[in-house]
């Protein structure tokens, strides 16, 4: 089990068919997107259609994990029991993924350091052996 | 420019308190209690009443309302989608096209929210301090029992949930573009707290508030300080519409409804709560730039016309970022806009929020706000603007939202 940063409380991922293989790769410790077999189009969260081109044909695309802070907030309210305060969410612009844009956690890091633009990479985090959570860490530590 | 008919005729309003204040009076009682009050400013009676309009996250269904109300026929029920903030002014566009359409003849539109009694919306409906559960299971993917909870569960897991950490993330963004500062902020919460103060209706009317009160509030989620998010109150209100015809023959002053907007540009989904994509030059927007140029097109009028505005302030940000799309100032400009004093009833070229808004009056998902423009119109507001003739209200921003152009004849 990888190092953990957020009690077992956190609200579960909640999914569907359509989003049911995200959450079975992050399991197996694989950061995917959607991307359109028509167009090559990225989406996310995952989708039934390809907003551009309407096709309804996708395949799964792995991601290497680096990405930049596109926008963040440091959060002073817990969501769960015995959860270290503050914590940070943010919008993590993913490399790789044409400009794509995923919701995610800072970890390991001070919130006097957080800026837009930061480089980040990705950290799992095992809630337990059928879950995995992607959240991010500034590459220089 | 399209020819609209329909009217704004009466309003009216339950007490407005803290949330969980209301305990003794049900919900749907509250919502009964504002929409008499609201015929009855109209001159109209219930029985008069064929028509009810709401939006998203009522818990009061309009079929239940009509039976305990005594309507003598419910011609027309509707409700817009989520998210329930960004409703309020479709529902008075809904109401209005009813009436136009003569699907019915008047429409009240209403909204009741007792917090106390169901949730908290500041909580999200989670309870950090109650105790684990003695056997855990393990944490483990469960099954989204509807699209919105599919969608929200690329949020929930992060710890997504409360609208204070949401509504950041954009302003966040605003800052690091455009030198956005949280003094700026600060003052736009003071002014609207200033005409808050001279409203008896006004949940934090006898608490005046400081820029300095505002900097050394609690960080809730940064860059959003507590007196940067709005009030959780319990309390009702309604608005009544009907036709031209009909307006004419009664006691108030009629408020013409100008032109109504509802939308949400592509992508956008539930905002910051489920969709980071959004393209990038619209992301640290409120996402009405095009509704507002629809809207002014409609109306033929534009951002110069509008003598006072009654803007849905979940979160000062989510105004400053409207102050822009809707043209009163330049993209990034909105905090200079703010410093000017622009936005005050006294002597402020864009007086806004004249009631004290969702951060200082009430939060009743900003239908209060439409209240305000036909008072405001009327010259009833407790912070008048004189010889005012149009009033831009709207509904939520950052999310799916909607607008009406009210004006006076």
């Amino acid at each position: 089990m990888s190092q953990r940063f957020f009690p077992d409380g956190m609200p579960p991922p909640l999914a569907d068919a359509i989003s049911l293989p995200w959450w079975e790769a992050a399991a197996e410790h694989r950061l995917v997107v959607q991307r359109c077999t028509s167009c090559e189009t990225t989406r996310h969260p995952p989708a039934p259609v390809c907003p551009e081109c309407r096709s309804a044909d996708s395949d799964w695309n792995e991601l290497s994990g680096r990405g930049q802070v596109y926008t963040y907030t440091i959060v002073h309210r817990p969501i769960a029991a015995g959860q270290e305060l503050p914590f940070v969410i943010a919008v993590i612009a993913l490399e790789g993924a044409g400009g794509l844009r995923m919701i995610s956690n800072l970890v390991e890091v001070k919130p006097d350091r957080i800026e837009i633009g930061l480089a980040v990479e990705l950290v799992w985090e095992d809630m337990s052996p059928d879950l995995a959570i992607p959240r991010f860490r500034p590459v220089e530590r | 420019m399209t020819q609209r008919h329909a009217q704004l005729v009466g309003v009216g309003e339950s007490q407005y308190t803290r949330w969980g204040k209301i305990g003794d009076v049900t919900e749907h009682a509250l919502a009964c209690q504002a929409i008499q009050r609201a015929v009855a400013d109209a001159g109209l009676s219930l029985d008069d009443v064929d028509g009810l309009a709401s939006f998203a996250e009522d818990r009061n269904e309009a079929v239940f309302l009509a039976a305990e109300l005594g309507l003598p026929a419910l011609r027309f029920a509707n409700m817009v989608w989520m998210p329930g903030g960004g409703g309020g002014c479709a529902a008075v566009s809904n109401a209005a096209m009813a009436v136009e359409t003569g699907q019915a003849e008047v429409v009240v539109v209403y909204r009741s929210l007792c917090q106390g009694q169901f949730f908290r919306f500041g909580s999200a409906g989670v309870d950090a301090s109650a105790p684990a559960p003695a056997n855990p299971k393990p944490p483990t993917v469960q099954q989204a029992n509807s699209l919105l909870l599919a969608s929200l569960g690329f949020a929930m897991p992060f710890g997504l949930l409360m609208a204070a950490a949401a509504y950041a993330l954009p302003t966040r963004r605003h800052m690091h573009l455009y030198g956005t500062t949280s003094k700026q902020l600060g003052m736009l919460a003071v002014t609207f707290r200033e005409h808050a103060s001279r409203n008896p209706r006004a949940v934090m009317g006898g608490r005046p508030m400081t820029l300095e009160d505002h900097q050394a509030s609690p960080m809730i989620a940064d860059p959003h300080r507590l007196f940067d998010c709005c009030l959780e109150s319990d309390g009702a209100c309604a608005v009544v519409v009907t036709t031209a015809e009909r307006a004419r023959d009664l006691a108030a002053r009629p408020i013409e409804i100008l032109a109504s907007e509802q939308g949400a540009p592509k992508g956008y989904a539930f905002g910051p709560f489920s969709n980071a994509n959004v393209a990038d030059e619209i992301y640290a927007t409120g996402g009405g730039e095009e509704m507002a140029k629809r809207l002014w097109a409609k109306a033929g009028l534009g951002p110069a016309d509008v003598d006072v505005a009654q803007l849905y302030d979940h979160f000062t940000g989510c105004v400053l970022m409207q102050l822009e799309d809707y043209g009163f100032c330049e993209r990034g400009e909105g905090g200079s806009f703010i410093e000017s004093g622009a936005l005050s009833w006294h002597g402020g070229s864009l007086p806004t929020n004249t009631h004290g808004g969702s951060l200082s009056e009430a939060y009743i998902h900003g239908l209060n706000h439409v209240v305000e423009g036909v008072r405001a119109l009327r010259g009833d507001s407790t912070s008048p603007v004189e010889n005012a003739e149009v009033c831009l209200v709207t509904s939520a921003a950052c999310v799916p939202s909607s607008a009406v152009l009210l004006g006076r004849k």
